[in-house]
């Protein structure tokens, strides 16, 4: 790994940025990709824009210079999907311990999910959360529930929390699971110009469900829930779209039956889009074989005809974007028979390099899941795109829609940047991690492409693959 | 599925961090969490250590020194009579100490977790965990948590592999004696193409399990039987040779009868309408019994409800051999037991057996 020439001075952990104390950085050597296009050029950023864009700039005086030799520049990454556990169980993951795993996995902003204790279902607890997280090291958004409590019954004050900035809404942790309240839900949300995202299940077909039904769950005596459970909601909710000319986001499609539905709809011309994660990308229900909790996940881990038919929507442009459903949980709560563990995985330190692995791998990846078919390989952009400016747009952020992320990286633009190296391996170690908590599944594994350089709102956050703060 | 399973075993073997080379075994394995852990030769071998030990068992003080010194813990987070004292019965026989250990009255009912509780008891110094739990798996979490021996004495849905152990023991005895060889001489042969008959709830049954790898594994050609609701998912990817929803259709195809237990709870109205409809649809009464094909055997393996899967006059027909399943129950556990903890170091568990007999002579049992 090059040094960089100079390095930024540390701050003291979690300190809050000060406005107009951002250095000016100049990104030095890389590739810059975003939705434009790919060109070799420098990137300045001062006072926290980019301030230019080109090859062979002048190093102003001062600056500090960040060695981008053999990286691609891009738009810094953005993530519908994060559980920062805060409030309620910081002991998994705080706001600012998850801010700073966000970006050394180059995520410049993350949208927290807010089935916290208690859940965003008020602006109270919202702008609590937005407060705590003014000060980390990537911009901090929240979703709110769609319902109080997040128990499927009564529409939380949607409104109020739209005044606060929210644009997205879910009960995530479990589908609304009343047909009425969610049309109703959908009717609300349309006036207010926010989108309704929803974790698909139909819960009456997953009783003490702790993995995929199938070949696996039945050889394993372990109960499942069937891919059909995600499926009709997906269809269900897809319906009540069409019916109340709302906006939906489905999270965390895990099946081929899901990615078909999505696609019918959008050729429809319905409001819909979806995301897959990482770990949904990468992983089928075999790796419970041994009943490893780390592999827990909701909604599991699907088939290998899943996986190639989730891949397939990404190629394809059927699915939008990619999130980690970055799920931290103490080991106590993992360290128990697959039963009785918590669902979830870590996601953001790891998710670049997955989804690179994925879907630009092909048949030589260490990734790859031998589908009976070919799949094309997707280009470094179109991946970029699944992780930055597609899912900037469904959370509201993007620059047309008056915010600043996913790019294009040209002058005047808030300076929101992830440089990273797509040919260097590393083996992932959870103690190095920034995260509170270890359940990784990719302990000891190792990854190619890895993220050196983070900047956000102008801050170089993290250099050489280490955070500064 | 097999070699999946075996890769399986291996990751396992490979996470405990134990050196299987010169570690005691059944099938080269260090623990029994699965059927698939042993593979047809390693059923085999069990069988014959089992054959030993029915001898033994027919004895004045059918106790021999195998394992004195050594201890083993029963470890019963879900509650259970018969496989419990069958496990302490046989490893007393085998004069091991007995530590058990009672869920309801334990530290994990203030709260401790089940991997504390097992390092702490694995901490006094323990030979083997006879691991009964309501979650599948747990056997296995037991076996990378702690670097002893662990044996699955069942594990929710999953598996209870020293039930069909002792089956296919019971089976095989049956037949041998038919012959009027001892089981010994018979090998397997006895289990090919033998027509096994698995009735009633697979689905929620870790006996099923066991049974089907194992039976399968000997060459037996297994059919399950029953309603729609009590068959497990994905049943096509079970190596069974068949699946039916007609108990009488079977009955004349069928050489053993192998009824599961039907939990009452099943015939609530979720799975099945009443307890009633299923009985009369697919228990085992004297009449259907009498459709067998000819000298077939029944099987259970128990607690019965008399009633509903087997009708009050059915365990005490000829060709039921219930108790026998029980009996030899004990020598099984006694076979697995010794496998796994008195095997020296570098000996096969034949070449140990044979120093057994030294052991039994100069205990002067």
């Amino acid at each position: 790994m090059p040094e960089p020439t100079e390095v930024p001075p540390v701050t003291h952990r979690g300190a809050a940025r000060v406005p107009g104390t951002v250095p000016t950085v100049v990104v030095r050597g890389g590739t810059v990709i975003d939705e434009s296009g790919q060109r070799r050029a420098d990137v300045v950023c001062s006072g926290g824009t980019v301030s230019a864009v080109g090859e062979g700039l002048e190093v102003p005086s001062g600056a500090t210079v960040l060695d981008a030799g053999g990286c691609l520049v891009v738009p810094g990454l953005v993530d519908l999907h994060v559980h920062l556990r805060e409030p309620g169980n910081e002991d998994a993951e705080c706001i600012d311990t998850g801010a700073r795993a966000a970006a050394l996995g180059g995520f410049t902003a993350v949208v927290a999910m807010p089935n916290t204790d208690p859940p965003l279902d008020n602006a109270a607890v919202a702008s609590e959360v937005l407060a705590l997280g003014a000060g980390a090291v990537c911009k901090i958004a929240v979703a709110g529930t769609i319902t109080v409590g997040r128990a499927g019954e009564r529409l939380a004050p949607m409104g109020e929390l739209a005044d606060l900035g929210v644009r997205l809404f879910t009960d995530d942790g479990a589908g609304v699971q009343d047909s009425g309240v969610m049309r109703r839900a959908l009717e609300y949300a349309r006036g207010l110009g926010v989108t309704l995202a929803e974790h698909c299940e139909d819960r009456a077909l997953a009783p003490g469900a702790a993995m995929h039904e199938g070949e696996w769950s039945s050889r394993l005596g372990v109960p499942g829930v069937p891919a059909e459970a995600e499926e009709l909601m997906v269809a269900r909710d897809i319906a009540l779209v069409r019916l109340t000319k709302g906006r939906l986001h489905l999270l965390h499609l895990s099946s081929a039956g899901s990615v078909a539905l999505l696609g019918a709809a959008k050729a429809e011309g319905l409001a819909v889009t979806g995301e897959v994660t990482p770990h949904h990308l990468a992983f089928t229900d075999a790796e419970l074989a041994d009943y490893d909790t780390a592999f827990k996940v909701y909604p599991p881990l699907r088939t290998a005809a899943d996986v190639a038919a989730l891949r397939k929507g990404c190629v394809a442009g059927t699915v939008d974007a990619i999130a980690t459903d970055h799920a931290p949980h103490r080991p106590e709560a993992k360290d128990v028979p697959l039963a009785d563990a918590a669902p979830g995985m870590l996601g953001l330190e790891t998710a670049l390099a997955v989804v690179l692995g994925a879907l630009c791998g092909g048949e030589g990846s260490p990734l790859h899941i031998p589908s009976g078919e070919q799949l094309s390989r997707l280009s470094t952009r179109d991946v970029v795109g699944l992780m930055s400016w597609r899912p900037a747009r469904i959370a509201q952020m993007a620059l047309c829609q008056g915010g600043d992320q996913g790019g294009p990286i040209t002058p005047g633009v808030p300076a929101n940047l992830c440089v990273f190296d797509p040919t260097e391996s590393w083996v992932v170690d959870p103690l190095r991690m920034a995260s509170r908590s270890r359940n990784t599944p990719w302990a000891g594994r190792k990854l190619t492409g890895r993220v050196r350089h983070t900047i956000c709102a102008g801050e170089p956050v993290v250099v050489g693959a280490e955070a500064q703060r | 599925m097999t070699s999946d399973q075996e890769a399986v075993a291996g990751k396992r073997r490979g996470e405990s961090g134990t050196d299987t080379t010169s570690a005691p075994s059944v099938g080269a394995r260090r623990h029994l969490l699965s059927v698939s852990d042993l593979g047809a030769e390693g059923i085999e071998e069990v069988l014959r250590v089992a054959d030993a030990f029915v001898e033994v068992s027919k004895r004045d003080i059918p106790k021999v020194p195998a394992l004195r010194g050594k201890t083993v813990v029963t470890l019963f987070v879900e509650e259970s009579t018969r496989t419990k004292l069958s496990f302490e019965t046989a490893a007393k026989r085998l004069s091991a100490d007995v530590l058990s250990f009672n869920a309801s009255s334990s530290s994990l009912k203030k709260g401790e977790s089940l991997r504390d509780t097992v390092e702490t008891v694995a901490a006094m110094g323990v030979d083997a965990f006879v691991v009964r739990h309501s979650a599948a798996g747990a056997p296995a979490a037991v076996a990378r948590w702690v670097d002893t021996c662990v044996l699955n004495a069942g594990d929710g849905w999953h598996e209870h592999p020293t039930q069909a152990l002792l089956d296919c023991c019971t089976i095989r005895q049956v037949l041998a004696e038919r012959d009027g060889r001892a089981p010994a001489e018979t090998g397997v042969e006895c289990f090919k193409g033998l027509r096994v008959a698995i009735v009633g709830d697979v689905r929620h049954s870790r006996v099923a399990r066991s049974s089907v790898l194992a039976f399968g594994a000997l060459g037996a050609r297994v059919t399950l039987v029953a309603p729609g609701t009590l068959l497990p998912p994905a049943v096509e990817a079970w190596p069974v040779a068949g699946v039916s929803h007609d108990l009488d259709e079977v009955l004349p195809q069928t050489d053993v009868c192998y009824l599961l237990r039907l939990q009452g709870e099943r015939g609530a109205g979720r799975f099945l309408p009443s307890v009633r409809e299923y009985a009369a649809a697919y228990g085992l009464n004297a009449r259907r019994a009498a459709t067998l094909a000819d000298g077939a055997l029944v099987m259970h393996p128990g607690p019965m409800n008399r009633g509903v899967e087997i009708a009050d006059e059915v365990p005490d027909l000829p060709g039921s051999v219930i108790l026998r399943q029980v009996a030899n129950g004990v020598a099984v556990r006694m076979a697995v037991l010794f496998m796994l903890l008195g095997t020296p170091q570098g000996k096969s568990p034949a070449g140990a057996l044979a120093g057994l007999e030294d052991a039994w002579e100069t205990s002067g049992a």
